[in-house]
């Protein structure tokens, strides 16, 4: 009656958690919320690079130049475009966050509909930043 | 977390009034935090704006745009404010994710001595452009 050998079944493992191979299903919330952390660090980055355009103040013209062409260069005007979106997307999404401090806006129809406007105000406030700065030079 | 029960209440009656909590700091970081984040909004604006007006400008012309007053106030405020914001943002993370204390503690004395020396860069630069050297 009783076996000799049991069968052994795979012990259950932590599944991963995230998408696109993980057992949740895609969601903005999350995504929005690891997005407000990675553009603040980024940011954190980007502060460093204001620093040194400042500092470029204090030296040659040709010093300030030289930062200046990294900045019109594509890798420099990659990073600037970046840092545009992040600069955007961390403030907009900031103040979703402060007006859910006022326990405002926490219900979930409500959560998604502020994440997609955040996300679409970010983006908007990005083309017309590099609109206006093309059109100034 | 109120209990009627006065034999759980772990903390005595002078610490239930600091209100100070585990970390003896209370509210204070996220309070801060707050704070910085609100001054941020109108700053980070008038950042962006100045910024897009300095597209491809020379040294001398952002020069003369730094030395005037309002500027110059606005800026130190913007740099004061965003690297008091930064190091609050990036202590929460190095907290979330660095768990040994040694290691936690020379990651947040690097990161935030990194911070403070940047800012203070950042803001003399700020000052003798202003004040003139």
């Amino acid at each position: 009656m009783a076996d000799a050998t049991p069968t052994r079944r795979p012990r259950p493992i932590s599944p991963f958690l995230f998408p696109p191979t993980g057992i949740y299903r895609w969601q903005i919330t999350s995504t929005l919320s690891i997005l407000h952390r990675v553009s603040g660090i980024a940011l954190g980055f980007g502060a460093l690079l204001l620093t040194w355009w400042l500092l470029a103040l204090l030296g040659e013209p040709s010093d300030f130049d030289a930062v200046q062409a990294f900045l019109g260069s594509p890798l420099g005007l990659l990073l600037l475009l970046g840092w545009t979106w992040a600069l955007f997307f961390h403030l907009s999404n900031g103040i979703r966050h402060l007006v859910w401090d006022t326990a405002h806006g926490l219900e979930l129809p409500s959560v998604y509909r502020s994440g997609w406007t955040v996300v679409i105000l970010s983006v908007v406030l990005t083309a017309a930043t590099w609109v206006a700065g093309y059109f100034l030079v | 977390m109120v209990s009627h029960h006065p034999q759980k209440r772990l903390a005595g009656p002078l610490a239930r009034a600091r209100g100070l909590g585990s970390a003896k700091h209370g509210l204070q970081h996220w309070w801060t935090q707050r704070v910085s984040a609100v001054a941020l909004v109108p700053l980070t604006l008038w950042f962006v704006y100045s910024v897009v007006h300095l597209t491809g400008a020379d040294q001398a012309r952002v020069h003369a745009w730094l030395s005037r007053p309002a500027t110059a106030i606005l800026m130190s405020l913007f740099i004061v404010a965003t690297f008091y914001h930064l190091a609050l943002g990036v202590q929460v993370v190095i907290e979330d994710y660095v768990h040994r204390e040694g290691v936690k503690l020379t990651t947040m004395l690097l990161v935030k001595g990194l911070i403070v020396l940047t800012a203070a860069a950042a803001l003399f630069a700020v000052l003798r452009v202003a004040v003139g050297s």
